[in-house]
C-alpha cells in the first residue's frame, strides 16, 4: 500500500518539478530519493504489518510477506537502475523529468499488479503499467525505429487488453458468486463451467501477450529493438517480472483449484517460449536484438513458476526477478556505452576496458546460469519447483537443454571481448565515467553474493 | 429477452473487432476495432450483471450490488486514456512518414 501511494505521489511531484524547476539535474536526485523512500517504507510495512495510509480498500488490495517482498526487490532494483542509468535517461530527449514521472507511474502500477485481490485491480494495474510504457517506447520522437516500436507496442498492447477484458467478463458470467474477488471464483467440482473455462483461456492468452511468451511473443523483438536502450532495459526486466508476478498470482489464487486441467496448456506454452527464444537468439547479429530474444527465452524459465505453482516456485520467481533483472540491467548498461551494437562491436573490449569487460562477463555467465552466480540459483529453484510438481518431467529436461543452447549466444560476446582484436584502432566505446564502471562492478558483486547465498533474498519471506 | 441474445451480440461484436485488427492495414481502423472489442466487453458485463441480479442466489442476499456495472466505467476511463496516448503516437508516426498504413512499419525487420 505504501509503495502504491508514494510512487503515485512521486510521479506527480516529478512532473511538477519538470515544469517549474529549470535545473535539469534535480529530477534524477528526486527520483533516486523517491525509490529509496518507497523501498524503505515497504520494508517498514513488512516489519510492522501496517501501512502509513490506512483507508478502506474493501480487500481489493491484499498485502502479504510474499508480495511485499516482491515490491521490495523491484524498488531495490530501481535504485540500482537509477544510479546506473541517470546519465543515459537525460540523453534520450528534452523532457527528463517526464520520463522519471512516467517510470514512477509504472512503478505504482507494478505495486497494484503485485497486490491485487480482484480482477478489477488486476486490469487497472496492468493498464497503469502499459500506458506509460507506450510513451516511453516512443520517447525518441525523431527516430523512426522508436516511432514504429511505439505504434506496434500500442496496437498489440491494446489488443491484448481487449482479450483480457473479455476473459474477465466471461469469468464473471460463469461465476455463481457474481464476484470479481479472485478468492471468490467458484470453479465448480470436476468439470469447469464453460464460461470460466473460456475466460481462463482468454486470460492465459492475454497474460502471455503481456509477458511475451510464445506464440504471442512476435511484438517483443521489434519493440525492444526500437525503444531507447535505457527504457528497453527497464521494460525487459522490472516490467516483465511484474507481469509474471501478476500472472502467477492470478493463476494461483483464482484458478489454482483447477490446476491439473490447465497445466498441460501452460506446459506447451513454456516449451514453445523456451524453444523459440533460444533458437532464434542464436542467429542474431545485433546484441540488442539478441538480448530481446534472450528475454523471451528467460520468460520461458519464468513460465515454469506458473506451471508448477508451489512454494519453490514462489521463491524461484523472487530470485529470478532479482537475478535476471540485475544481470540484464548490467549488460544493457554496458551496451549503452558501445558505439556499435553488433557482436563485432565488442571485439577487444577486454583490453581497452578490462573492468567493464569483467562485469559484462559476470552478467553473461549469470544469464546463462553458471554456478556461483545468481542466475544459476534462480534457474535451479524453478527447475526444482517443476520437478516437485511431478507432472510433465520432459519439460524440465527440455529447459535444461535449452539453457545449454543459450550458452552459445551468450558466450559469443565473451569470446568477442577477450579473444578477438578490433578491426580498427579507433575508440570502440563512448567515454565511460568512473561512477558507471563502479556501479557495474557493484551489480556484478551483488550477482555473485546472491549466487552464493540466495537466502539473502528469499529469507525475508519467512521472518 | 433471453440473456443468450446479449451474449451472442457481444461475441459477434468482439469477433468483428478481432478480425478487423488482424486484416485491416490502417492504424486508425485497427484502433477503432480495438475499441469495438472493449465495447463488446462492456455490453457483456452489463448483461451478466443483470443476469446475476435476477438469479435466486441474489434474491436471498441483499449484498449483490452491480460490481460489473462499476467495472464498465473503469473500462471506459482506461479506454479514454488509451485513446489519448494512442492517437498521439499515431500523429507522431504520421509526421515522420506521412502515412498511417502499418505496411510501412518494416524498418525493424532487418
Amino acid at each position: 500500500m505504501n509503495a502504491i501511494i508514494i510512487s503515485a505521489i512521486w510521479g506527480v511531484l516529478l512532473m511538477f518539478s519538470g515544469a517549474f524547476l529549470k535545473n535539469k539535474s534535480i529530477p534524477k536526485y528526486l527520483a533516486l530519493f523517491g525509490a529509496v523512500l518507497a523501498l524503505s517504507s515497504t520494508c517498514l510495512e513488512m516489519k510492522t504489518g501496517h501501512s502509513f495510509f490506512s483507508f478502506p480498500v474493501f480487500d481489493m488490495i491484499k498485502t502479504d510477506a510474499f508480495n511485499l517482498l516482491f515490491i521490495d526487490v523491484i524498488f531495490f532494483i530501481m535504485v540500482i537502475y537509477f544510479l546506473l542509468n541517470a546519465d543515459e535517461i537525460s540523453k534520450v530527449g528534452q523532457h527528463v523529468a517526464e520520463y522519471y514521472a512516467l517510470i514512477f507511474f509504472i512503478l505504482s502500477g507494478i505495486a497494484i499488479a503485485a497486490t491485487f485481490n480482484t480482477l478489477l485491480m488486476l486490469f487497472i494495474g496492468i493498464e497503469i503499467i502499459s500506458i506509460p510504457l507506450y510513451i516511453l517506447t516512443g520517447s525518441d520522437k525523431r527516430n523512426l525505429k522508436s516511432n514504429e516500436a511505439a505504434l506496434k507496442y500500442f496496437l498489440m498492447g491494446a489488443f491484448s487488453t481487449g482479450i483480457m477484458l473479455m476473459g474477465i467478463a466471461l469469468v464473471y458470467g460463469g461465476n455463481p458468486n457474481a464476484s470479481f474477488y479472485i478468492d471468490k471464483i467458484d470453479m465448480g467440482h470436476g468439470q469447469m463451467p464453460v464460461f470460466i473455462a473460456m475466460g481462463l483461456v482468454f486470460m492465459l492468452v492475454s497474460m502471455s501477450f503481456k509477458v511475451s511468451a510464445a506464440p504471442f511473443h512476435f511484438w517483443t523483438p521489434d519493440v525492444y529493438d526500437g525503444a531507447p536502450t535505457v527504457f528497453t532495459s527497464f521494460m525487459s526486466t522490472v516490467v516483465k517480472a511484474a507481469g509474471f508476478f501478476a500472472f502467477l498470482r492470478l493463476f494461483e489464487n483464482a484458478f489454482g483449484s483447477m490446476h491439473n486441467q490447465w497445466q498441460t496448456m501452460v506446459a506447451w506454452i513454456t516449451f514453445a517460449t523456451l524453444m523459440i527464444g533460444n533458437i532464434t537468439a542464436v542467429f542474431q547479429q545485433s546484441v540488442k536484438r539478441m538480448l530481446a530474444y534472450s528475454s523471451i527465452a528467460q520468460a520461458g524459465f519464468m513460465m515454469l513458476a506458473v506451471f508448477a505453482l508451489n512454494v519453490k516456485a514462489k521463491e524461484g520467481i523472487l530470485l529470478y526477478t532479482a537475478a535476471y533483472s540485475l544481470a540484464t540491467i548490467g549488460i544493457f548498461g554496458v551496451l549503452s556505452k558501445m558505439q556499435d551494437y553488433t557482436i563485432d562491436g565488442f571485439n577487444g573490449l577486454g583490453k581497452t576496458k578490462p573492468l567493464m569487460a569483467l562485469a559484462a562477463t559476470i552478467f553473461l555467465l549469470s544469464l546463462t546460469g553458471i554456478p556461483l552466480t545468481a542466475g544459476f540459483q534462480s534457474k535451479f529453484f524453478l527447475l526444482i519447483s517443476a520437478v516437485e510438481n511431478g507432472n510433465h518431467i520432459w519439460l524440465v529436461i527440455a529447459a535444461v537443454l535449452f539453457a545449454a543452447i543459450s550458452a552459445y549466444y551468450y558466450f559469443r560476446i565473451i569470446q568477442a571481448m577477450y579473444f578477438k582484436s578490433p578491426e580498427s584502432e579507433e575508440q570502440i566505446v563512448y567515454p565511460v565515467s568512473i561512477g558507471h564502471t563502479f556501479m557495474l562492478l557493484v551489480i556484478a558483486t551483488l550477482i555473485l553474493v546472491i549466487g552464493i547465498y540466495p537466502e539473502l533474498v528469499i529469507g525475508w519471506m519467512y521472518r | 429477452m433471453d440473456i443468450k441474445a446479449y451474449i451472442a451480440l457481444s461475441l459477434v461484436l468482439f469477433t468483428i473487432g478481432i478480425v478487423g485488427v488482424l486484416v485491416r492495414r490502417n492504424a486508425i481502423i485497427i484502433f477503432l476495432c480495438v475499441e469495438l472489442m472493449l465495447n463488446a466487453v462492456n455490453l457483456l458485463l452489463v448483461a451478466f450483471s443483470k443476469m446475476h441480479a435476477l438469479s435466486p442466489a441474489a434474491k436471498a442476499s441483499a449484498n449483490f450490488a452491480g460490481d460489473a456495472q462499476i467495472f464498465v466505467f473503469f473500462i471506459m476511463v482506461v479506454a479514454a486514456a488509451e485513446v489519448s496516448v494512442g492517437l498521439a503516437i499515431i500523429v507522431m508516426m504520421f509526421r515522420n512518414v506521412h502515412t498511417v498504413d502499418i505496411n510501412f512499419l518494416n524498418r525493424l525487420k532487418n
